[in-house]
């Protein structure tokens, strides 16, 4: 097998692996902007809490139980859902469901949040990055040829992004829990004459978009940073991909990932990296506006 | 009714937000007003040192960094280092029997507050000088403020040099001192022909590349097969890694700052290109970036610094043990910490020299001072305000810390490089 080929089986693989990084950091803010109307800035400080849950677990297993090293990593993204989504019931609790018929006050008030946030983790965590340490399988690479390297931690976020992508779908289409969602966002009045609890729903909704940054987050520690504003560096491709997608379609959202991560990997290839994101936002720039409803429209009576 | 109440309530917080703001530059400019006969008042009681802070007992100075937002992952050290060279200077009786007392202003990593902060510093608090900054962007905001009130900064940072001010002495390396020894190095040591630059997008690592491609080119005769920038704060490195993979440069010279950082090192790794198989030189990773990177992921790679951790001399030996002292057994020092620990040392050698705190004979007296103490080993300030220094080359290791391999001899700074531009 020669050189080139084993480049452009590197290459695809690596615009599937954009793609689901951009899924996985779009997926709870498809269902917290998307589906609830949030515009969530501090979206990007629960990734953060992903990531600092995992450093803190790698901390703790290296000291106390090095047994524990090697699969700590699995632990860490369950408990950053937990950790994450617990925050964002009290989140919603205390500000969120103050606002939801204000959502220019909402994007004041949660980037207001973000700041918090960020200088919590700071005092907390100190200012200087850290480092998780991952187990070395995680960081090595299959090599299925001499020449091919397929990075494991890619395959990792795949997988986990595929995990979530189907739960997320089979919890919003097939479950009471999905349809409350939905009803409720589609038409809050009539859902709530009907008997849906809605605040309760509204509460649920935001934690588990919360909960899925925290889960972003954790398994974003194998490809990149773990400071305080590491969360922020994800926060506009986030909103990227969930506009671009078409705010309320998770499909859009998952169709607009793929684009995006298909045109800027492509492009990153031909050119210099400054100038297939100038590309790139070009063209969604573009599309936008012959579509300002994004890819996918619901197309819903209002 | 409550809606519209609880709305209102915001705006009018808003509001009062707003206004806060706009008062504090009023303050500001009501400051800078009333200079004049503030400073003319406190003249007459410190006997001729210009209008400044300066009594019999102390010297006020400032430190000007940010303590929050983005930049303080990097400031942070360099704020650490400034503090215990004060502490250090006080402890041996300060400058002229006057102790150093700190005024601490934070930048929050926004340039227009850096100058807004260095002006109340200047103005309001009649600094004698300030120790700060750490991006070009911070200082070139600053730099007008200082120029104006003829302050003085000590401005710790590696950069991009092209820059020269009366006001300011620069203590870390300007770009041809970091970048042109270790290329030569690098070039010798593995007979690399072919090179690969790549950097964050903005100043320093352009103009650094900028002078590296000149170097490799006209000097080196080498050739450069990729020239790369990546947005800050870019995560997603794969395509590149397959670009360096298809080109298989003998060396990747790497100025990616930032998160960034972290992300371009792990996905290296990821992809199976170790030190075994690439060789990398950088000049934007030194011990602080490896906390969050983690040595696992960069073993073996090259650094290019004036200054390690772990040099071997007895400057350093005392340095490292006073800063862990202070700080923590697990405290890492990077070259910018270094260089910021040099500037109150500095200052303290102009001020003995000049016999005054005044800001005109202290930058007249400054240039040809040797310190022979700083942990680097020796530095001389140059009459273009920056410092003779050597260059270090450090090979990355799993703990976290350079082992030097390279060590050149003392070079002359020369910001305005003929011939780079």
């Amino acid at each position: 097998m020669n050189i080139s080929a084993a480049i452009w089986a590197m290459q695809a693989f690596n615009g599937l692996s954009t793609f689901c990084v951009l899924l996985l950091m779009a997926l709870g803010l498809a269902i917290v902007f998307g589906q609830m109307g949030v515009i969530n800035m501090a979206h990007g400080e629960f990734l953060t809490i992903g990531a600092y849950t995992t450093y803190l677990l790698s901390e703790v297993s290296e000291r106390w139980l090095p047994a524990f090293a090697n699969w700590y990593f699995f632990v860490a993204i369950a408990v950053a859902f937990v950790l994450a989504g617990s925050l964002g019931l009290v989140v919603e609790h205390l500000m969120i469901r103050k606002l939801y018929r204000r959502p220019l006050d909402t994007l004041l008030a949660t980037w207001g949040l973000s700041l918090i946030m960020q200088q919590a983790f700071r005092s907390v965590f100190g200012a200087r990055e850290v480092s998780a340490k991952l187990p070395d399988w995680l960081m090595g690479s299959l090599k299925p040829t001499a020449a091919i390297d397929i990075p494991i931690n890619g395959l990792v976020v795949m997988g986990l992004t595929t995990l979530l992508t189907a739960g997320v779908l089979f919890a919003l289409f097939y479950t009471r829990f999905g349809i409350d969602v939905r009803a409720t966002m589609q038409n809050r009045t009539m859902a709530s004459a009907v008997g849906i609890n809605t605040a309760r729903i509204d509460r649920l909704a935001f934690g588990l978009g919360c909960g899925l940054a925290g889960v972003a987050g954790a398994a974003f520690t194998t490809i990149g940073s773990t400071g305080p504003t590491s969360g922020s560096l994800y926060i506009v491709d986030t909103f990227l991909v969930v506009v671009f997608g078409g705010a309320q379609s998770l499909f859009g959202t998952i169709a607009s990932a793929f684009t995006i991560a298909q045109t800027q990997a492509t492009t990153e290839f031909f050119m210099t990296g400054s100038m297939a994101k100038v590309l790139t936002l070009s063209l969604v720039i573009l599309i936008l506006m012959a579509r300002p409803q994004g890819l996918f429209a619901l197309k819903v009576r209002r | 009714m409550h809606r519209s109440l609880n709305r209102e309530r915001l705006t009018t917080v808003s509001v009062a937000a707003l206004l806060s703001i706009l008062q504090l530059g009023m303050t500001g400019c009501k400051d800078s007003s009333k200079s004049v006969g503030e400073s003319q008042a406190s003249a007459a009681t410190s006997g001729g040192t210009g209008g400044l802070a300066v009594t019999e007992k102390e010297v006020v100075v400032g430190q000007l960094h940010s303590a929050t937002g983005t930049m303080a992952i990097s400031e942070t050290g360099s704020i650490e280092a400034e503090r215990l060279a004060i502490e250090q200077i006080n402890d041996m009786g300060g400058i002229l029997g006057r102790k150093m007392r700190i005024i601490q202003e934070d930048g929050a990593s926004d340039w227009p507050t850096f100058a807004e902060k260095a002006k109340l510093l200047l103005e309001a608090d009649h600094v004698a000088s300030v120790f700060g900054c750490w991006t070009s962007a911070s200082r070139k905001a600053v730099l007008p403020v200082f120029e104006k009130d003829n302050g003085l900064l000590y401005y710790p940072t590696f950069y991009e040099g092209l820059e020269q001010s009366k006001n300011v002495f620069y203590t870390g390396q300007e770009a041809t001192q970091q970048i042109l020894a270790g290329l030569d190095w690098i070039q010798k040591e593995k007979n690399a022909k072919t090179f690969y630059l790549i950097g964050s997008d903005y100043i320093w690592p352009r103009t650094s590349n900028k002078i590296a491609r000149k170097h490799i080119e006209n000097v080196l005769h080498g050739t450069v097969v990729g020239e790369e920038y990546y947005p800050l704060g870019y995560t997603q490195f794969g395509s590149l890694i397959n670009k360096i993979k298809a080109q298989k440069p003998d060396v990747v010279y790497a100025i990616v700052v930032g998160g960034s950082n972290v992300s371009f090192y792990k996905q290296l790794k990821a992809a199976g290109v170790t030190a075994e198989n690439q060789t990398l030189l950088t000049i934007s990773v030194t011990e602080d970036e490896m906390l969050g990177i983690g040595g696992e992921n960069m073993v073996g790679y090259y650094a290019a610094m004036k200054y390690f951790q772990s040099l071997d001399n007895e400057n350093n030996k005392k340095f490292v043990a006073a800063f862990k002292a202070k700080y923590g057994p697990n405290s890492v020092i990077g070259d910018v910490s270094q260089a910021a620990y040099l500037g109150p040392w500095l200052y303290k050698l102009g001020v003995e020299k000049a016999q005054s705190f005044d800001v005109d004979k202290v930058v007249a007296a400054s240039p040809g001072i040797e310190l022979t103490t700083a942990p680097e080993g020796y530095v001389k300030i140059h009459p273009n305000h920056h410092l003779w220094s050597k260059l270090r080359v450090g090979l990355a290791q799993a703990d976290g810390q350079f082992k030097v391999v390279y060590e050149s001899g003392l070079l002359e700074p020369n910001p305005f490089p003929k011939g780079y531009q």
